[in-house]
């Protein structure tokens, strides 16, 4: 029975109309500096698998930026296959204390959902941040404006971080991708600080197709402007022509949510 | 008590059945049943003698874990009597009755509900009383001549009932000794002299002198609680409701001892003697029965077979295996630290469902091998106190974010100097250029416990993409001819 009345209550706020609650009238650079909208959904993609770890390297530092903890990462039995176990120490050099992470390890999709649904309405969490790898069926348009609902509601800022996936029409209020970029480089030709590409490729309610690359900073927990090197990268703040048609894609998805 | 493992015979025709185990000398007869017993077929025969005479018998291998696993099936079913029961394998159980006979008017009529519900699944058994578990077990597992009482039944048990090896056994008959009353009226120096310590030992346990020790399956639990119901009942949300019930008792207890429960485990005790069980764990004390009961929903939602009531529980206890101090002013404060107790009850849902195991927080172990320093721990434990040396200011992450354990092997292409990293690596069907690295950072093996341990010399290096990776030579140049490099880990 009490499953009926939850769907209903779904199906209703369905139909309302989504206005987006808390309305980020910020400029969008500000974002990166005091950190991605609290009790939001937003997601962070990696099309290649190989991007992974330049993903998860900006989730984490988008909710230090943001001050969001504890911090609890969700992850598949499959992501820890293919992509390795967290690592506590690097983990700690990003500046993510890994006495606050909490870690829990699921079977497969379906318990990751159910646990992804518990853990969003907890208010006592920071973040929760959901990794999961490949195309993630489960993570559908219904499933997103649950945990988006959820996320209103308790406070908790969720990032679902998506591995080696094309985006698909999602309720989340921005839409990160993320490759990695050459770090600064040090004494010797050293591989330097963690940089990123990031492109925002939807926002609700706001412009998209943003590009910038960026440097995290992990002394000062910001993120600086890491457009250096030889090579030919868009500099920060311009508009990033490719990544444009996934960009075109999911504002559409968005009308058709509304 | 002779097992006879009935879930194997279910749907079978009558005939004869025979559990064989290869031992030197060829394939023998391990266990029959009563029909091949009949046949005249008896243990320890090869396989091949015992097929010349019935042909019809139908052969299984003997599997003694499973042949375990039931026992001990069986043995939680018969918590039902007493907390103490203790395994005599490969198919005895021994139960501490003292003190528990009250429930059913006397020993007689426990030994009997115990034999009625154990026929029902097909089971024979032989029960015998002892005023020591050795003494019971003897007149359990051989028979004796009839006596008036349990001192001179011992004594008319045949020298096997001492539990001796096979060469003392025989020893002891060919010396003329056939009962064990022959034996105890030796002098016990001579007995020990002749055959053994052991010998001695056993008459004095079968004597009633020494109490040979019990090792009960499970330790008693500090509370416990049950319901006896005279007419099963066959719903298991009904069943949950007592669960619910109980646990108010035993939270009361609690209160009482200013205690607060952290491990609770619920026994629904069906009709026909098997026991189903969940447990519950939580992170902090506690005596929150909606919480309990919560838990103990989503421990049945988890369940990979569902609960089967079958015909219905007759008894269901609840037992709190572990408890912690909590006083009242622990509680307000806790409400004060609201937001942290949400956390660990998420925690608990979360372990609850998944497994303890599976939600977890980290800790650090000394040693300087990076995939053994760190340590997964179950969130529910202690808080570990790990120390995470801070970076220095500036310094870049020299450690990865992701962590392959084992390291996964790549190939290096066109190394530029013995020391110095590959210029080109392929890992998973992709080559990597490799535009920046330093290193190497020279991680010996732990050589304190093994020698052979080729030192390590790891490299950070990106690639012409951006991507950072941790790599390591397995060996120096001057340790191993040709050493092998592997991948260990991705930087953010």
């Amino acid at each position: 029975m009490a499953d009926s009345t939850a769907l209903l209550a779904h199906l209703r706020s369905l139909a309302a109309p989504a206005v987006p609650r808390q309305a980020d009238s910020r400029p969008v650079e500000a974002w990166l500096g005091e950190g991605l909208a609290p009790a939001q959904l937003h997601e962070v993609f990696a099309f290649e698998a190989d991007d992974g770890p330049s993903g998860a390297g900006f989730a984490i530092a988008c909710a230090l930026a943001a001050d969001a903890m504890p911090l609890l990462w969700l992850r598949t039995e499959a992501s820890e296959r293919q992509g390795g176990r967290l690592h506590a120490t690097g983990l700690a050099e990003l500046g993510l204390d890994a006495s606050t992470l909490l870690l829990v390890l699921v079977a497969d999709e379906a318990a990751l959902l159910r646990a992804a649904a518990d853990a969003a309405r907890c208010p006592g969490l920071g973040t929760l941040l959901i990794e999961s790898w490949g195309r993630a069926p489960g993570l559908d348009l219904t499933a997103t404006r649950r945990l988006m609902l959820a996320a209103e509601s308790s406070g908790v800022t969720i990032l679902s971080l998506r591995v080696a996936a094309e985006p698909v029409p999602s309720a989340a209020a921005t839409r990160w991708r993320v490759t990695a970029a050459p770090s600064r480089a040090l004494e010797a030709d050293a591989p330097g600080g963690p940089a990123f590409q990031v492109e925002l490729l939807r926002r609700r309610g706001g412009h998209a197709g943003l590009g910038w690359c960026v440097e995290w900073n992990r002394d000062t927990r910001t993120f600086q402007d890491g457009a250096f090197g030889p090579a030919a990268l868009s500099g920060a703040g311009l508009p990033l022509a490719p990544g444009g048609a996934a960009a075109d894609r999911a504002p559409a998805s968005v009308r058709r949510t509304g | 008590m002779r097992t006879e493992r009935p879930h194997l015979f279910v749907g079978r025709a009558e005939a004869p059945i025979a559990f064989v185990e290869s031992v030197a000398g060829g394939i023998r007869l391990k266990a029959l049943d009563r029909e091949a017993v009949r046949a005249g077929l008896s243990v320890g025969l090869t396989l091949a003698d015992a097929r010349a005479r019935v042909p019809e018998l139908d052969v299984y291998p003997h599997d003694s874990h499973t042949d375990h696993a039931w026992l001990e099936r069986l043995a939680d079913g018969c918590q039902r009597y007493t907390p103490s029961v203790a395994l005599d394998p490969p198919d005895g159980l021994v139960l501490d009755i003292a003190g528990c006979v009250h429930e059913f008017e006397g020993e007689r009529r426990l030994a009997a509900d115990l034999e009625d519900r154990l026929a029902r699944r097909g089971l024979l058994v032989r029960h015998a009383f002892g005023d020591t578990p050795d003494a019971a077990r003897a007149l359990a597992r051989f028979a004796g001549a009839p006596a008036p009482d349990e001192r001179r039944a011992v004594k008319r048990l045949p020298v096997a009932a001492l539990g001796l090896d096979d060469d003392a056994t025989t020893a002891l008959v060919r010396a003329g000794l056939k009962t064990v009353g022959d034996v105890m009226a030796r002098p016990l120096s001579g007995i020990a002299a002749r055959f053994g310590a052991e010998a001695a030992t056993m008459v004095r346990r079968l004597s009633g002198e020494v109490k040979g020790p019990i090792i009960p399956r499970r330790t008693v639990a500090k509370i416990g609680v049950e319901r006896r119901f005279a007419e099963p009942i066959a719903r298991t949300d009904y069943a949950l409701e007592v669960i619910g019930d109980l646990a108010t008792e035993a939270a009361g207890t609690l209160a009482e001892r200013h205690e607060g429960g952290r491990r609770w485990e619920a026994r629904l005790f069906r009709a026909d003697g098997l026991v189903q069980s969940l447990r519950v764990e939580t992170g902090t004390p506690t005596r929150d029965v909606p919480l309990l009961m919560r838990l103990f929903r989503e421990r049945i939602d988890s369940l990979a077979d569902p609960l089967d009531p079958g015909f219905g529980y007759d008894l269901v206890r609840l037992d709190v295996a572990l408890a912690e101090r909590l006083d009242a002013s622990q509680l307000k404060l806790e409400g004060g630290e609201a937001q942290k107790g949400e956390v660990v009850q998420l925690l608990d849902q979360l372990g609850t469902r998944l497994g303890r195991t599976r939600v977890r927080r980290f800790g650090s172990r000394d040693s300087h091998i990076p995939e053994q320093a760190e340590l997964m721990l179950p969130a529910s434990d202690p808080v570990p106190t790990a120390l995470w040396v801070p970076p220095e200011e500036g310094e870049p992450p020299l450690r990865p974010i992701y962590l392959f354990d084992p390291p996964q092997p790549i190939e290096s292409m066109a190394a530029e100097v013995p020391d110095g990293p590959p210029h080109r690596f392929r890992w998973r069907r992709t080559v990597h250029d490799v535009a920046r690295a330093e290193g190497p950072e020279r991680i010996a093996g732990e050589w304190w416990r093994r020698e052979d341990i080729p030192t390590r010399d790891y490299f950070r290096v990106e690639d012409r993409k951006g991507r950072r990776f941790w790599i390591f030579r397995h060996g120096l140049y001057s340790e191993r001819e040709n050493p092998r490099w592997y991948l260990h880990g991705l930087f953010a």
